[in-house]
Protein backbone atom coordinates (compact mmCIF):
# COMPACT_ATOMS: atom_id res chain seq x y z
CA UNK A 1 0.00 0.00 0.00
CA UNK A 2 2.75 2.73 -0.86
CA UNK A 3 2.31 6.08 -1.88
CA UNK A 4 1.10 6.49 -5.62
CA UNK A 5 2.26 9.83 -7.26
CA UNK A 6 -1.70 11.05 -6.69
CA UNK A 7 -1.65 10.09 -3.24
CA UNK A 8 1.82 12.37 -2.94
CA UNK A 9 -0.47 15.16 -4.57
CA UNK A 10 -3.47 15.41 -2.46
CA UNK A 11 -1.11 14.75 0.57
CA UNK A 12 0.72 18.32 -0.11
CA UNK A 13 -2.39 20.06 -0.95
CA UNK A 14 -3.85 18.68 1.69
CA UNK A 15 -1.39 19.57 4.65
CA UNK A 16 -1.51 22.99 2.80
CA UNK A 17 -5.03 23.23 3.26
CA UNK A 18 -4.76 22.81 7.63
CA UNK A 19 -1.59 24.14 8.36
CA UNK A 20 -2.96 27.04 9.11
CA UNK A 21 -5.11 24.98 11.66
CA UNK A 22 -2.08 22.37 12.62
CA UNK A 23 -2.16 23.01 15.80
CA UNK A 24 -5.80 22.88 16.38
CA UNK A 25 -6.01 19.09 14.90
CA UNK A 26 -3.03 18.10 16.85
CA UNK A 27 -4.62 19.21 20.12
CA UNK A 28 -8.16 17.16 18.82
CA UNK A 29 -6.44 14.10 17.97
CA UNK A 30 -4.03 13.93 20.99
CA UNK A 31 -7.29 14.81 23.51
CA UNK A 32 -8.81 12.01 21.75
CA UNK A 33 -6.47 9.46 22.11
CA UNK A 34 -6.17 10.34 25.92
CA UNK A 35 -10.04 10.35 26.82
CA UNK A 36 -11.61 7.57 23.94
CA UNK A 37 -8.51 5.08 24.68
CA UNK A 38 -7.94 5.70 28.56
CA UNK A 39 -5.04 3.11 28.12
CA UNK A 40 -2.70 5.78 26.39
CA UNK A 41 -2.93 7.90 29.85
CA UNK A 42 -0.36 5.82 30.61
CA UNK A 43 2.35 7.40 29.05
CA UNK A 44 1.81 10.79 30.16
CA UNK A 45 1.81 9.56 34.20
CA UNK A 46 4.46 12.83 34.39
CA UNK A 47 1.34 15.75 33.36
CA UNK A 48 -0.82 16.51 36.01
CA UNK A 49 -3.61 18.01 33.69
CA UNK A 50 -4.44 15.42 30.87
CA UNK A 51 -7.95 16.89 30.02
CA UNK A 52 -8.85 17.66 26.45
CA UNK A 53 -7.38 21.05 25.20
CA UNK A 54 -5.37 21.69 28.45
CA UNK A 55 -2.06 23.41 27.81
CA UNK A 56 0.16 20.69 27.95
CA UNK A 57 -2.19 18.43 25.62
CA UNK A 58 -1.94 21.80 23.32
CA UNK A 59 1.14 22.16 22.52
CA UNK A 60 2.14 18.44 22.49
CA UNK A 61 -0.25 18.26 20.04
CA UNK A 62 1.07 20.97 18.31
CA UNK A 63 4.53 19.04 18.55
CA UNK A 64 3.36 15.67 16.94
CA UNK A 65 1.84 17.88 14.36
CA UNK A 66 4.85 19.58 13.16
CA UNK A 67 7.04 15.89 12.77
CA UNK A 68 4.07 14.76 10.44
CA UNK A 69 4.61 18.14 8.86
CA UNK A 70 8.35 17.49 8.26
CA UNK A 71 7.45 13.35 7.24
CA UNK A 72 5.09 15.44 4.53
CA UNK A 73 8.33 17.18 3.65
CA UNK A 74 10.35 13.62 3.37
CA UNK A 75 7.67 11.90 1.83
CA UNK A 76 9.99 10.43 -1.21
CA UNK A 77 11.91 8.61 1.61
CA UNK A 78 9.79 8.42 5.21
CA UNK A 79 12.48 6.09 6.87
CA UNK A 80 15.40 8.19 6.25
CA UNK A 81 13.55 11.28 6.83
CA UNK A 82 11.74 10.20 10.02
CA UNK A 83 15.42 8.40 11.06
CA UNK A 84 15.55 10.63 14.38
CA UNK A 85 12.09 10.21 15.26
CA UNK A 86 12.09 6.58 15.05
CA UNK A 87 15.10 6.56 17.35
CA UNK A 88 13.72 8.22 20.00
CA UNK A 89 10.25 6.69 19.60
CA UNK A 90 11.97 3.42 19.97
CA UNK A 91 15.02 4.04 22.38
CA UNK A 92 13.58 6.64 24.88
CA UNK A 93 10.05 6.64 24.44
CA UNK A 94 9.27 2.73 23.84
CA UNK A 95 5.51 3.78 22.60
CA UNK A 96 4.07 0.32 21.98
CA UNK A 97 3.41 1.18 18.20
CA UNK A 98 -0.07 -0.55 18.27
CA UNK A 99 -0.34 2.92 19.64
CA UNK A 100 0.23 5.04 16.42
CA UNK A 101 -2.76 3.31 14.93
CA UNK A 102 -4.82 4.83 17.37
CA UNK A 103 -3.06 8.59 17.27
CA UNK A 104 -3.71 7.87 13.12
CA UNK A 105 -7.69 7.23 13.40
CA UNK A 106 -8.13 10.48 15.77
CA UNK A 107 -5.88 12.25 13.47
CA UNK A 108 -8.69 11.52 10.59
CA UNK A 109 -11.31 12.16 13.16
CA UNK A 110 -10.16 16.20 14.02
CA UNK A 111 -9.11 16.45 10.07
CA UNK A 112 -13.42 15.50 9.36
CA UNK A 113 -14.31 18.01 12.38
CA UNK A 114 -12.14 20.68 11.27
CA UNK A 115 -12.48 20.06 7.68
CA UNK A 116 -15.56 18.23 6.71
CA UNK A 117 -15.89 19.90 2.97
CA UNK A 118 -11.93 19.09 2.64
CA UNK A 119 -11.82 15.63 4.38
CA UNK A 120 -13.49 13.64 0.98
CA UNK A 121 -13.19 10.28 0.84
CA UNK A 122 -10.32 10.07 -1.85
CA UNK A 123 -8.05 12.36 0.48
CA UNK A 124 -9.10 10.37 3.32
CA UNK A 125 -7.70 7.21 1.54
CA UNK A 126 -4.54 9.34 0.64
CA UNK A 127 -3.86 10.43 3.88
CA UNK A 128 -5.09 7.32 5.76
CA UNK A 129 -2.03 5.49 3.84
CA UNK A 130 0.53 8.26 4.26
CA UNK A 131 0.06 7.90 8.19
CA UNK A 132 0.34 4.52 8.06
CA UNK A 133 3.87 4.57 5.85
CA UNK A 134 4.53 7.03 8.98
CA UNK A 135 3.53 4.63 11.47
CA UNK A 136 5.90 2.17 9.35
CA UNK A 137 8.74 4.23 8.94
CA UNK A 138 8.26 5.82 12.93
CA UNK A 139 8.36 2.00 14.04
CA UNK A 140 11.82 1.16 11.93
CA UNK A 141 14.42 1.24 14.99
CA UNK A 142 12.32 -0.65 17.48
CA UNK A 143 13.65 -4.08 16.86
CA UNK B 1 -19.34 -32.23 52.81
CA UNK B 2 -22.24 -29.42 52.61
CA UNK B 3 -25.51 -30.59 54.13
CA UNK B 4 -28.48 -30.90 52.10
CA UNK B 5 -30.09 -27.66 52.98
CA UNK B 6 -26.87 -26.21 51.98
CA UNK B 7 -26.55 -27.86 48.63
CA UNK B 8 -30.35 -27.14 48.06
CA UNK B 9 -29.32 -23.48 48.39
CA UNK B 10 -26.07 -23.41 45.81
CA UNK B 11 -28.39 -25.01 43.41
CA UNK B 12 -30.68 -22.55 43.53
CA UNK B 13 -28.49 -19.80 43.47
CA UNK B 14 -26.61 -21.86 40.42
CA UNK B 15 -29.83 -21.66 38.66
CA UNK B 16 -30.57 -18.30 39.43
CA UNK B 17 -27.57 -17.31 37.27
CA UNK B 18 -28.62 -19.16 34.17
CA UNK B 19 -32.16 -17.83 33.95
CA UNK B 20 -30.92 -14.28 34.58
CA UNK B 21 -30.31 -12.85 31.70
CA UNK B 22 -26.76 -11.45 32.77
CA UNK B 23 -26.13 -7.98 30.26
CA UNK B 24 -22.24 -7.73 29.71
CA UNK B 25 -23.03 -4.03 28.73
CA UNK B 26 -23.80 -0.91 31.28
CA UNK B 27 -24.30 2.05 29.50
CA UNK B 28 -24.31 5.64 31.81
CA UNK B 29 -27.27 8.20 31.35
CA UNK B 30 -24.79 10.35 28.96
CA UNK B 31 -23.85 7.25 26.79
CA UNK B 32 -27.22 6.67 26.06
CA UNK B 33 -28.43 10.11 25.44
CA UNK B 34 -25.58 10.37 23.55
CA UNK B 35 -26.04 7.82 21.50
CA UNK B 36 -30.14 8.24 20.95
CA UNK B 37 -29.07 11.67 20.45
CA UNK B 38 -27.42 11.42 17.57
CA UNK B 39 -29.01 9.09 15.91
CA UNK B 40 -32.33 10.45 16.61
CA UNK B 41 -31.16 13.44 14.32
CA UNK B 42 -29.53 11.24 11.64
CA UNK B 43 -29.47 12.84 8.44
CA UNK B 44 -31.08 9.81 5.42
CA UNK B 45 -27.61 10.25 3.77
CA UNK B 46 -25.17 9.41 6.82
CA UNK B 47 -25.53 5.56 5.90
CA UNK B 48 -25.05 5.83 1.86
CA UNK B 49 -21.78 8.85 2.93
CA UNK B 50 -20.23 5.70 5.27
CA UNK B 51 -20.85 2.70 2.93
CA UNK B 52 -19.37 4.77 0.11
CA UNK B 53 -16.34 6.47 2.52
CA UNK B 54 -15.74 2.47 3.15
CA UNK B 55 -15.62 1.17 -0.23
CA UNK B 56 -13.45 3.92 -1.25
CA UNK B 57 -11.09 4.18 1.56
CA UNK B 58 -10.94 0.64 2.35
CA UNK B 59 -11.08 -0.85 -1.52
CA UNK B 60 -10.89 -4.76 -0.42
CA UNK B 61 -14.69 -4.41 0.78
CA UNK B 62 -15.87 -4.11 -2.49
CA UNK B 63 -15.17 -7.82 -2.60
CA UNK B 64 -18.67 -8.49 -1.19
CA UNK B 65 -20.25 -6.34 -3.55
CA UNK B 66 -19.62 -7.70 -7.30
CA UNK B 67 -23.72 -7.11 -8.50
CA UNK B 68 -23.22 -3.41 -7.53
CA UNK B 69 -21.92 -2.54 -10.60
CA UNK B 70 -19.94 0.32 -11.07
CA UNK B 71 -17.24 0.87 -8.59
CA UNK B 72 -14.18 2.05 -10.85
CA UNK B 73 -13.43 4.81 -9.32
CA UNK B 74 -13.97 7.12 -6.19
CA UNK B 75 -16.91 8.70 -7.96
CA UNK B 76 -18.90 6.00 -9.30
CA UNK B 77 -19.07 4.64 -6.03
CA UNK B 78 -20.44 7.73 -4.24
CA UNK B 79 -22.92 7.94 -7.53
CA UNK B 80 -23.96 4.37 -7.66
CA UNK B 81 -27.58 3.67 -6.61
CA UNK B 82 -27.16 -0.05 -5.27
CA UNK B 83 -24.39 1.58 -2.71
CA UNK B 84 -26.63 4.49 -1.64
CA UNK B 85 -29.47 2.04 -1.39
CA UNK B 86 -27.36 -0.64 0.99
CA UNK B 87 -25.83 2.39 3.00
CA UNK B 88 -29.27 3.22 3.97
CA UNK B 89 -30.00 -0.53 4.61
CA UNK B 90 -27.28 -0.63 6.70
CA UNK B 91 -27.92 2.77 9.25
CA UNK B 92 -31.45 1.19 9.69
CA UNK B 93 -29.61 -2.11 10.98
CA UNK B 94 -27.84 0.71 13.44
CA UNK B 95 -31.36 2.03 13.97
CA UNK B 96 -32.58 -1.29 15.52
CA UNK B 97 -29.53 -1.36 17.86
CA UNK B 98 -30.05 1.71 19.43
CA UNK B 99 -33.86 0.81 19.70
CA UNK B 100 -32.46 -2.52 22.19
CA UNK B 101 -29.51 -1.26 23.66
CA UNK B 102 -29.58 -3.11 26.66
CA UNK B 103 -29.92 -6.02 24.20
CA UNK B 104 -27.68 -5.73 21.32
CA UNK B 105 -26.57 -9.08 21.28
CA UNK B 106 -30.06 -10.65 20.99
CA UNK B 107 -31.22 -8.02 18.68
CA UNK B 108 -28.35 -8.77 16.08
CA UNK B 109 -27.99 -12.78 16.78
CA UNK B 110 -30.22 -13.44 13.35
CA UNK B 111 -27.93 -10.88 11.72
CA UNK B 112 -24.80 -12.18 12.96
CA UNK B 113 -25.69 -15.76 11.51
CA UNK B 114 -26.49 -14.04 7.94
CA UNK B 115 -22.97 -12.21 7.86
CA UNK B 116 -21.46 -15.61 9.23
CA UNK B 117 -23.71 -17.90 7.49
CA UNK B 118 -24.64 -16.45 3.81
CA UNK B 119 -22.68 -13.28 3.19
CA UNK B 120 -19.52 -14.54 4.69
CA UNK B 121 -18.26 -11.15 5.87
CA UNK B 122 -14.89 -11.11 7.14
CA UNK B 123 -15.74 -9.96 10.66
CA UNK B 124 -12.67 -6.79 10.27
CA UNK B 125 -14.73 -5.29 7.55
CA UNK B 126 -17.35 -4.62 10.37
CA UNK B 127 -14.34 -2.49 12.38
CA UNK B 128 -13.61 -0.23 9.12
CA UNK B 129 -17.45 0.61 8.51
CA UNK B 130 -17.55 1.57 12.04
CA UNK B 131 -14.35 4.09 11.07
CA UNK B 132 -15.87 5.52 8.39
CA UNK B 133 -19.00 5.54 10.29
CA UNK B 134 -17.29 7.93 13.09
CA UNK B 135 -15.38 10.15 10.17
CA UNK B 136 -18.66 10.87 9.05
CA UNK B 137 -20.81 12.08 12.01
CA UNK B 138 -17.21 13.66 13.11
CA UNK B 139 -17.43 16.07 9.92
CA UNK B 140 -21.20 16.70 10.66
CA UNK B 141 -21.14 17.58 13.75
CA UNK B 142 -17.63 19.75 13.88
CA UNK B 143 -16.98 20.38 17.53
CA UNK B 144 -19.94 19.54 18.99
CA UNK B 145 -18.34 15.86 18.29
CA UNK B 146 -16.70 16.28 21.82
CA UNK B 147 -14.12 13.55 22.79
CA UNK B 148 -16.23 12.29 25.46
CA UNK B 149 -19.48 11.95 22.83
CA UNK B 150 -16.73 10.15 20.58
CA UNK B 151 -16.22 7.66 23.41
CA UNK B 152 -19.91 6.86 24.00
CA UNK B 153 -20.52 6.74 19.93
CA UNK B 154 -17.47 4.13 19.39
CA UNK B 155 -18.39 2.08 22.34
CA UNK B 156 -21.73 1.89 21.19
CA UNK B 157 -20.05 1.05 17.25
CA UNK B 158 -18.07 -1.36 19.51
CA UNK B 159 -20.63 -3.48 21.12
CA UNK B 160 -22.70 -3.81 17.39
CA UNK B 161 -19.28 -5.03 16.18
CA UNK B 162 -19.01 -7.59 18.52
CA UNK B 163 -22.76 -8.75 18.43
CA UNK B 164 -22.27 -8.95 14.96
CA UNK B 165 -19.29 -11.40 15.45
CA UNK B 166 -20.89 -13.72 17.87
CA UNK B 167 -22.21 -15.92 16.08
CA UNK B 168 -19.69 -16.74 13.90
CA UNK B 169 -17.79 -20.27 14.36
Amino acid sequence: MSLSVKDKKIIKAFFGTISSKAEDVGKEALSRTLVVYPQTKTYFSHWKDLSPGSDKVRKHGGVIMEGIANAVENIDDLSAGLLTLSELHAFMLRIDPANFKIINHNILVAFAMLFPGDFTPEVHVSVDKFLSQLALALSEKYR
Amino acid sequence: MLSLQQQETVHFFILLIYLTDVNMVAWTDFERETIQSIFGKIDEDVGPAAFSRCLVVYPWTQRYFGRFGNMGSAAAIQANPMVAAHGKVVLNGLQKAVKNLDNIKGTYTELSVLHSETLRVDPDNFRLLADCLTIVIAAKMGADFTAEVQAAFQKFLAVVVSSLCRQYY
